[in-house]
């Protein structure tokens, strides 16, 4: 293994908060990740687990009411929120590029494909532009837009869902960014769509040596284009490992319910019931002592009461937030085979 | 990478769009109240050129003379040619129209879109004026306003605009409100696009649209107001003709000589319906929901 | 629901407030001195000036604010300079015939409205209804004098039914002299309830709700009658009073093509006469009106409709 670059990205104990009128909402934790250059990092996580806004306080794109109160996120060594509004600006502009879920309206609708394209080359580069315009059509072409030169005079409505995804993957890697955050980009599109957007953003990582978080609740779409994934539960990031350390050995118990859940091949035809975390996930507003999968977790010991969420490390690469790790030893692949859950 | 081409067609073929198509894409509403409003501006454009008589031309011999060949729609208590005298008026009136629409359109929508935008305190202060100033009813505003300044064209010219803002106001702000949530709103800031940029360059273009349909209902609003200061005495002075001094002047014969306050009401009214089908195409119907 | 009530009024009383303020800059926007330009060769310099410490025009701005407030909110609207008697006074004796006049348009707008909007909404999309759509578009491009113009030529001059100029009080003169400028008036509006009420009855009838009662059999006459009527009246009361502008616009016109003597003939008079203090009273008149007539609907509609009512929106 060759000796580990710094990281392009590295978040530490991140906590947001929301105010809102009837309290105050806990969105955030206390997240720690760090992501090295190139590589394609997985996010993963249920529904309110916090995993988009991770990718919005990295970019520092808090919704309303919301604020990082605690944490560190560092970007090649600066310190992103120590930044001035220009530094800011400057930093979304050429630094990182982020992806955002609904094809469908994240493309200004009365503008057409080649100048929105064209308008981030020309402002945040200082392209003339007819230069802008040639540019935009090959950055179309890149993310395999077939006859840019004609569909880059079209308007948004015109393209299809998978179409726009990749103008809008265009648009966030205009400026070769280090980082491409993308949340969920293709939870909206079918499946054979999903697996072009995916290989695309793999190609561009490669050819690029950008890195990228790919959000997303389907453990499936994670599975085949990340190196490295992060998973997410209220809040909290509990375990981050590769992803055969992870299918194979996952160590914190909600990470193996996760992955139990999924339906799988080898148990179609057999009425086996798909099983099911009991329980459902804690509300923002609870302010919870120790291990917050606690109260669902079947291994939950008295001392998980007061442990704190810190990442330890499993092996090299893996590590887990679960202090009781009930599976140590157990090779998950060697039960899934036997079609039993563990 | 042909199969994604046969699975990724775009929804329409992405053909240049020329303007020109965009208008014979229309719906006939739409292209009936275009054809009559471009005759109409065309009229008054080359009133000068096309008005087989001079606006003020006396001509004591044929007074209140019915409508005919020579006079399209008859002489009035001077002699002189309604046609002719319409055509000029709706030169005059048509120019005003189109002052007193379309700027206060621009300043409306830029104020509504960054209040709308940044909301708080702006948002507040700016809701507070816009409900004030529409609070008032246009006409006896302007009246107001021509009771400081004299009569004449400039009294319309300063009071409709200081309210005709606050409807474009109020309707791109709340516009905005929604707008402003919208992802590709976000995205623009994910670029690293500077505020203006993204209020100017992307939110307004989406906010013009309804704004630039209400002002079909504006300018015949508008013309109606104008034409009525200018019945009341209260517009442009002799020996300028608006629309409404014409009817006005024709009053006192209506028993004998009908066609001078009859005609030019139905160039009026002739505008109306154009605007009114054009703004009703563009809307699907949708445009009078609400009335000012 | 109170606190709904609560801050309606409050902004209300904002309103009414600035609109205090914009009638009070009237008199002191006129280039020149209004005294002089009013009484211009009539009057030697000292009677100007007596004029103008009469009506505390040489006092400073927020003394003279405060007393126009004052002053106002007891109903105290100074004197005419051209009529030379109390402002309140001669608004009093002119009222009656304006609003008269708005009254009776409303009623003919709801009369002819109503039952063209129930016929459009229950025949949509026929040459029926095409046609009273087609309508209002007609009425509402129509200037309002003019209409009334056509009306006085063909229904006063030609048919001799209506008499086309002065006004006479009690019920028969009322419906004699009026009946011609209010028809002027409630066509107009008219265009804008057929369609306003139309298009949300056709909502209700196409919801699934009415389908569902629909579906039991019961009567199309029922159902509009139930739930359509209900509705016309929420929508009718929004509406007249949104465009409570526009009728004292056209009151203002009317009154001129109509000989009548109400407020809107003054407020020309007084613009010819350059007086002001009456332009003043008039415009904050008309501007009040408006805003108490959306403040009372509001209140209305907060009784009528549930959904304000449990919410407090």
């Amino acid at each position: 293994m060759s000796a580990s670059p710094e990281p392009v990205l590295t978040i530490e104990g991140l906590r947001v908060e929301f105010d809102m009128p009837f309290g105050r909402l806990v969105a955030l934790r206390g997240a720690s990740l760090s992501i090295r250059p190139g590589e394609i990092v997985g996010l993963v996580g249920e529904t309110g687990s916090g995993k988009t806004l991770v990718c919005r306080s990295v970019m520092r794109l808090m919704p309303p009411r919301g604020r990082i109160v605690d944490g560190r996120i560092t970007f090649d060594g600066r310190d992103v929120l120590a930044m001035s509004t220009r530094e800011l600006r400057d930093f979304r502009a050429h630094d990182v590029g982020m992806v955002f879920q609904d094809p469908f309206s994240t493309l200004n609708p009365v503008l057409r494909i080649g100048n929105q394209v064209a308008e981030t080359l020309r402002v945040n580069f200082g392209l003339k532009k007819a230069d802008a315009q040639a540019q935009a059509v090959e950055l179309l072409r890149d993310v395999g837009i077939s006859d840019p030169e004609r569909r880059a005079l079209s308007y948004p409505h015109e393209f299809s869902g998978g179409m726009r995804q990749r103008v809008m993957i265009a648009l966030a890697t205009a400026s070769q960014p280090r980082l491409l955050l993308a949340d969920e980009p293709t939870t909206a599109l079918d499946v054979t769509t999903q697996a072009q957007i995916l290989d695309l953003l793999v190609k561009l990582s490669a050819a690029r040596g950008m890195a990228v978080v790919l959000v997303s609740h389907d453990f499936g779409v994670i599975a085949q284009v990340c190196d490295r994934v992060a998973v997410m539960y209220g809040g909290h990031i509990v375990e981050t490992g590769t992803i055969e350390q992870i299918h194979d050995g996952a160590q914190h118990p909600y990470t193996r319910g996760l992955l139990d859940s999924i339906p799988r091949l080898e148990s179609a035809g057999r009425s086996t019931r798909l099983p099911v975390i009991p329980g459902v996930p804690p509300e923002p507003t609870q302010s919870l002592a120790g291990c917050v999968f606690r109260p669902r977790c079947r291994y939950a010991q008295p001392d998980c009461e007061t442990v704190s969420m810190v990442l330890e490390p499993v092996s090299a690469g893996h590590e887990t937030a679960c202090p009781v790790r009930p599976f140590a030893g157990a090779d998950r692949s060697f039960a899934a085979r036997a079609g039993a859950p563990t | 990478m042909s199969t994604i081409d046969v699975l990724e067609q775009p929804a329409g073929v992405a053909e240049r769009r020329s303007r020109l198509a965009g208008v014979l894409g229309l719906s006939r509403e739409a292209k009936i109240g275009v054809v009559i409003l471009a005759v109409l501006f065309l009229a008054g454009l080359l009133a000068p050129w096309i008005a087989p008589y001079g606006q003020n031309q006396l001509n004591f011999t044929d007074i209140y003379a019915p409508p005919s060949w020579a006079h399209l729609m008859g002489t009035d208590g001077a002699g002189r040619d309604v046609f002719s005298r319409t055509l000029f008026a709706l030169r005059l009136d048509l120019a005003i129209v189109l002052l007193v629409t379309y700027p206060p359109l621009v300043l409306g929508v830029f104020v509504g879109a960054v209040a709308g935008y940044f909301g708080g305190i702006y948002d507040a202060t700016l809701a507070r004026i816009v409900d004030v100033t529409i609070a008032m009813p246009f006409m006896v505003l302007v009246i107001a306003v021509i009771a400081i300044v004299g009569p004449g064209v400039k009294g319309i010219l300063i009071g409709v605009p200081l309210v005709a803002w606050a409807l474009y106001a109020r309707l791109a702000r709340s516009e905005m409100l929604v707008l402003r949530e919208q992802p590709f709103m976000l995205a623009t800031v994910a670029l690293g696009y500077s505020t203006p940029r993204t209020i100017l360059r992307h939110a307004v273009p989406n906010l013009m649209r309804s704004s630039l349909i209400y002002s079909t209902l504006d300018m015949v609003a508008n013309l109606l107001l104008l034409s009525g200061l200018a019945y009341l005495g209260l517009g442009a002075q002799p020996p300028n003709a608006e629309l409404g001094s014409i009817i006005a002047d024709g009053q006192s014969a209506m028993l004998t000589a009908w066609w001078v306050s009859t005609l030019p009401g139905l160039v009026v009214v002739l505008f109306g319906v154009g605007a009114l089908l054009l703004g009703d195409g563009l809307s699907d119907g949708k445009l009078r929901g609400a009335l000012q | 629901m109170l606190s709904y009530l609560i801050r309606r009024l409050a902004l209300a009383v904002v309103v009414l407030f600035g609109l205090l303020v914009a009638t009070f800059f009237i008199i002191h926007l006129v280039p020149g001195d209004p005294v002089r330009i009013v009484l211009a060769g009539r009057a030697s310099p000292a009677t100007i000036a007596r004029v103008r410490h009469q009506l505390g025009l040489d006092r400073p701005l927020w003394t003279q604010f405060w007393l126009y407030l004052s002053h106002t909110l007891r109903g105290n609207f100074g004197t005419s300079f051209t009529l030379d008697s109390p402002v309140a006074q001669i608004i009093g004796q002119r009222l009656g015939v304006s609003a008269a006049l708005i009254a009776y348009g409303m009623l003919l707008s709801i009369l002819i409205g109503v039952p063209l909007a129930i016929i459009a909404a229950l025949r949509p999309n026929t040459w029926l209804d095409n046609s009273i759509r087609l309508g209002t578009t007609l009425t509402f491009a129509l200037p309002g004098f003019w209409l009334g113009l056509m009306l006085a030529l063909i229904f006063g001059l030609k048919l001799g039914w209506f008499p086309v100029a002065g006004y006479s009080g009690g019920i028969v003169g009322i419906l004699q002299t009026l009946t011609l400028p209010a028809l002027a008036l409630g066509l107009g509006l008219a265009g804008v309830v057929v369609r306003t009420l139309r298009s949300s009855m056709l909502e209700v009838l196409q919801s699934e709700h009415i389908e569902a009662t629909r579906s039991r059999g019961m009567s199309e006459l029922r159902i509009v009658g139930r739930h359509a009527l209900r509705l016309s009246v929420m929508a009718t009361a929004t509406i007249l009073s949104i465009n409570i502008g526009f009728l004292i616009g056209g009151t203002v016109v009317l009154e001129q093509v109509f000989q009548l003597p109400g407020l809107g003939s003054l407020l020309v008079e007084a613009v010819e006469k350059r007086d002001y203090q009456l332009v003043q009273a008039l415009t904050l008149l008309a501007g009040a009106a408006v805003v108490l007539a959306s403040l009372a609907t509001d209140v209305v509609q907060a009784f009528l409709d549930p959904r304000v009512r449990l919410s407090g929106r």
